[in-house]
C-alpha cells in the first residue's frame, strides 16, 4: 500500500519530493574524495602521527558523514515534520550513550585485568 | 557437531524429556492428520499462512505467543515444584534446572511477551488510525514467521541437542564455548537472532504506519493512546534491538570462529557483554510495557465514560520513557564494581525515570474520578494493576538505591521485583488489552463469569506466590538454586509462593476454558460493544478484510465518541460513496524464506555446512525472486465493498 500513496490513498505529506540535481552529486563526489584523500595522504606520508593522526580521521570521517547525509540522503529537502532528522539526532544521541557511556562504565573495570 | 550416535542429536535420560517427546509427536500427527481429513491445507495455505492482512497476523501472533506462554507457565510451574520439594526427592536434577530457567526467562520475555504485544499492535494499531493496512503488509508477515521460526528453532533445543543453561541473558563466560560446549547455546543465540530480525522490522514497520497512514484530519496530538504507546514502544525497538544482535553476534563471533571477545582469556572481557547487553535488556522491559500502558488509557476512559486526563501530559510521559530508557542500564550491574560514580548517576537516572510512570498513574486516577465506571473484565484487570504496579515500581526505587543493591542483588527480592512489574504491568496490561479488543476482532465477547474466576485466581496467585518471594530474597535466597537445606528456614515461604504459582496456573486453565466456551455459546456483538471512543469501534466486528469502506475523516480527540454525540443530537453523515480500494496480495514468499532461515539456523547450531549453504541459497533466492514479482496489488470493486457492508449489517 505504501508504495502506492501518491495516486491513490489520501494520507498526505508524501507527495515527490526532490532528488536533487546533477550539480549536488558532483559536488558531493567532490567533497567525499577530497575528505577521502586528506587523510590517506596525509597519514601515508607521516606527515602527521600518533594523537593528531586520530585527530585528523576522526574529523575528515565526520565531515564525510555530514557530507553524504546532506548530498546523497538529502537530509536538507526533506519536508516537515523532518522525522528523518529527528530520528537521526536520537540515533547520535543513543550511539554517543554506548560509546560514551561503555568507556566510562568499563574503565573502572580495568582494575581485574 | 559430529553426530556418531542417536543420544548426540536427541535429549536423553530424562522421564519428563520423553513425555514431552510423545506429547509433541501425537500432537503433530493430530494435526496433520485433522488437516489432510477436513480436506484444510489449501485453507491453512491460502487464507492463513499466505496472509499479509494484519489483523489475521495478529490473531496468528496471539495464538503463538499463548502457546509460549503456556510453556513458560509449565516451566515456572516445574521450578516451583521443585522448590518445594528441595531435597525429599530430586525431582528436577540441577542440570535440568538450569536448562529450565534458563528458557522461562527467554520465551516469557522473547516468545511470549513480545509477540504478544506485536499481536496486539497489528489488531489494533490499523483500525485506531483509520488505515487499511500497516505500510509494509508483506514485510509484515515476513516479521512473524521469523518471529514464529526463530522461536521453534529455540524450542527444539529441549528435545533435539539440549537446551541452553547460561540464564536468560547467556552471561559470559558461562555461555563461552568452554564451559557451555554443548549446542544449547547455540540454538539460544540463533533463535533470538532469527526472531530479531523481525522484531526490528515490525518496529520500523509500525513507526512507518503511525506517522504516513493515519485517516486524514489526525493529527498526531489527535492520536488515540494506545497508537501513541507504539510509536514510543518501537521507536526504542529500532534503537535497542541492534544492540542486542550485535553483543549476541559476538558471542557467536567468540564460539564459532573462537574469537576473544568476552573470554577470560586473550584479552576478552565477559563485563563487556554485560554492558552490552544490559543496554539493550532495560529498554526491552519499556519496550513491554509502554504499550501496556497504552491500553490501560484506552479502557480506563472508555470503562469511566469520560475523556482521557491529562493527554499530552501522558504523551509526553510515553515519549520521555522511550528515551530515557537508554540511560539507565548500569543499575542491573551495580555489583559489578564500576565505582561509586557510575553506580550514583545510574542510581539518580534510575530513580529520575519512576516520575513519568508515576504521572501516568495519576492520570489514570483522576480520568477515573467522577467517571460512571463499569466493571466489565478489561476494567476489572486495569484496576488490578494500578496497585500491584505501584508496589513493584517501589521495590524497583528501593533497588535503585545502589548500596542497598548490594544486599537485594540476584536475590529472590530481585525475582520477586521484576515478576512484579511484568506480570502487573506487562500481562495484566496484556489480558485487558485481550478482552478489550476481543469482540472487535472476533465479533464475540469473552464469557464474563469464566472471567471472572480467571482473574480472582491470577490476582489471588500472585500475590500468594511473589509476595514470599520478597522476604525469601531478604532471608538471603538467591536465585537460579534448585536446592536448599531445611536449616535456612526457607521451606515454608517457598512451599506458599508454589500454592500460588499454582493458582495462577488454573487461572490460565479458567482462560483456556472461557475461550472455548465462548466459541461454543457465541452471542454475536455489533460493532461497537464497549461504547467505545476510538476508530476501531467506528466498524463492523470483526473488521471487513479492507478495514474502512470510507477512510474516516477526523476531527478531534476520540472522533468516533464525537461522531456518536453529533448522532445523538440527530446530525448524521453523509451517504457513503465508494471508491474501489487498492489492496495487498497474499504472498507465500515471507514462510518459505523464514523456513530457510530455520534452516540455516538449524546448520549453524550443529555446524553442518551441508545445511548452511542451502539455507543461504533459500534466503537470497526468495529476496530475488520478490524483487522481480511485480504482482503484488489489486483493487477492490465497489460491488464487493457494498456487499461485504450488506453483509455486516451495514447501510449501504
Amino acid at each position: 500500500m505504501a508504495q502506492h500513496h501518491d495516486t491513490h490513498a489520501p494520507h498526505g505529506g508524501d507527495a515527490h519530493e526532490s532528488h536533487g540535481s546533477m550539480k549536488s552529486y558532483v559536488l558531493g563526489f567532490v567533497l567525499s574524495l577530497v575528505l577521502t584523500a586528506i587523510p590517506l595522504i596525509l597519514v601515508l606520508n607521516d606527515i602527521v602521527t600518533g594523537n593528531a593522526a586520530d585527530v585528523v580521521l576522526l574529523v575528515t570521517a565526520v565531515l564525510q558523514f555530514v557530507v553524504q547525509l546532506f548530498f546523497f540522503m538529502h537530509l536538507k529537502e526533506e519536508k516537515k515534520p523532518r522525522y528523518n532528522l529527528m530520528v537521526l539526532l536520537l540515533g547520535l544521541v543513543i550511539v554517543l550513550t554506548i560509546v560514551a557511556g561503555s568507556i566510562w562504565i568499563m574503565k573502572y573495570n580495568m582494575v581485574s585485568h | 557437531m559430529k553426530i556418531t550416535k542417536l543420544s548426540d542429536f536427541f535429549v536423553t535420560g530424562d522421564p519428563l524429556i520423553y513425555g514431552a517427546d510423545v506429547a509433541i509427536g501425537l500432537t503433530m500427527v493430530a494435526i496433520v492428520v485433522a488437516l489432510t481429513a477436513f480436506k484444510r491445507w489449501g485453507w491453512l495455505w491460502r487464507e492463513w499462512l499466505t496472509t499479509v492482512d494484519h489483523k489475521r497476523i495478529g490473531i496468528m501472533y496471539v495464538i503463538a505467543s499463548l502457546l509460549m506462554l503456556f510453556r513458560g507457565g509449565v516451566d515456572a510451574l516445574l521450578m516451583r515444584t521443585q522448590l518445594a520439594l528441595p531435597d525429599s526427592m530430586e525431582f528436577l536434577k540441577p542440570d535440568h534446572y538450569n536448562d529450565i530457567f534458563t528458557t522461562h526467562g527467554v520465551i516469557m520475555i522473547l516468545f511470549m511477551a513480545m509477540p504478544l504485544m506485536f499481536g496486539l499492535f497489528n489488531l489494533v494499531v490499523p483500525l485506531q488510525i483509520g488505515a487499511r493496512d500497516v505500510a509494509f503488509p508483506l514485510l509484515n508477515s515476513l516479521s512473524f514467521w521469523l518471529f514464529f521460526m526463530g522461536a521453534m528453532l529455540f524450542n527444539v533445543s529441549f528435545v533435539i541437542g539440549g537446551s541452553p543453561e547460561a540464564g536468560w541473558l547467556a552471561y559470559p563466560p558461562l555461555s563461552e564455548k568452554m564451559f557451555s560446549p554443548g549446542v544449547g547455546q547455540d540454538f539460544y543465540i540463533w533463535g533470538i537472532q532469527i526472531s530479531g530480525i523481525g522484531s526490528l522490522m515490525t518496529g520500523i514497520n509500525f513507526i512507518v504506519t503511525i506517522l504516513k497512514m493515519r485517516a486524514p484530519g489526525m493529527k498526531l496530538m489527535k492520536m488515540p493512546m494506545f497508537t501513541w504507546s507504539v510509536l514510543s514502544s518501537c521507536l526504542t525497538i529500532i534503537l535497542a534491538f541492534p544492540i542486542l544482535t550485535v553483543t549476541l553476534a559476538l558471542l557467536f563471533i567468540d564460539r564459532y570462529f573462537g574469537a576473544h571477545f568476552f573470554t577470560l582469556d586473550m584479552g576478552g572481557n565477559p563485563m563487556m557483554y554485560i554492558n552490552l547487553i544490559w543496554m539493550w535488556g532495560h529498554p526491552e522491559v519499556y519496550i513491554v510495557v509502554l504499550p501496556a500502558f497504552g491500553i490501560f488509557s484506552e479502557i480506563v476512559a472508555t470503562f469511566s465514560k469520560k475523556r482521557l486526563f491529562g493527554y499530552g501530559s501522558m504523551v509526553f510521559a510515553l515519549m520521555s520513557i522511550s528515551v530515557f530508557s537508554f540511560f539507565t542500564w548500569a543499575h542491573h550491574f551495580f555489583t559489578m564494581g564500576s565505582g561509586a560514580n557510575v553506580n550514583a548517576f545510574f542510581a539518580v537516572t534510575t530513580m529520575i525515570i519512576a516520575i513519568p510512570t508515576g504521572v501516568k498513574i495519576f492520570n489514570w486516577l483522576f480520568t477515573m474520578y467522577k467517571g460512571k465506571i463499569t466493571f466489565e473484565l478489561p476494567m476489572l484487570w486495569t484496576m488490578a494493576f494500578i496497585p500491584c504496579f505501584v508496589v513493584g515500581g517501589m521495590t524497583g526505587v528501593m533497588l535503585s538505591v545502589a548500596p542497598a543493591d548490594f544486599q537485594f542483588h540476584n536475590s529472590y527480592f530481585l525475582i520477586a521485583h521484576f515478576h512484579q512489574v511484568l506480570i502487573g504491568g506487562v500481562v495484566f496490561g496484556y489480558f485487558a488489552g485481550l478482552y478489550y479488543w476481543w469482540p472487535k476482532v472476533f465479533g464475540f465477547k469473552l464469557n464474563e463469569k469464566l472471567g471472572r474466576w480467571a482473574f480472582w485466581l491470577w490476582n489471588i496467585g500472585f500475590y500468594v506466590c511473589f509476595m514470599p518471594q520478597y522476604v525469601l530474597g531478604l532471608m538471603g535466597m538467591t536465585r537460579r538454586v534448585s536446592s536448599y537445606s531445611w536449616d535456612t528456614g526457607w521451606w515454608s515461604w517457598n512451599f506458599v509462593s508454589t500454592i500460588g504459582g499454582f493458582l495462577m496456573g488454573i487461572g490460565f486453565l479458567f482462560q483456556v476454558w472461557q475461550i472455548l466456551h465462548s466459541i461454543k455459546f457465541m452471542k454475536r456483538v455489533k460493532g461497537d460493544p464497549w461504547g467505545g471512543r476510538t476508530l476501531e469501534w467506528s466498524i463492523p466486528s470483526p473488521a471487513p478484510f479492507y478495514n474502512f469502506a470510507i477512510t474516516p475523516k477526523v476531527e478531534g480527540r476520540d472522533d468516533w465518541w464525537r461522531r456518536k454525540e453529533l448522532a445523538a443530537q440527530g446530525i448524521q453523515d453523509p451517504p457513503p460513496k465508494y471508491e474501489p480500494i487498492h489492496m495487498p496480495k497474499n504472498s507465500g514468499t515471507p514462510i518459505v524464506m523464514s523456513v530457510f532461515w530455520f534452516i540455516l539456523g538449524f546448520g549453524f547450531v550443529f555446524d553442518w555446512l551441508w545445511l548452511i549453504i542451502p539455507g543461504a541459497i533459500g534466503i537470497a533466492g526468495t529476496m530475488l525472486y520478490h524483487s522481480f514479482n511485480y504482482d503484488t496489488d489489486y483493487y477492490v470493486t465497489v460491488d464487493e465493498i457494498k456487499k461485504t457492508e450488506a453483509k455486516a449489517g451495514r447501510v449501504v
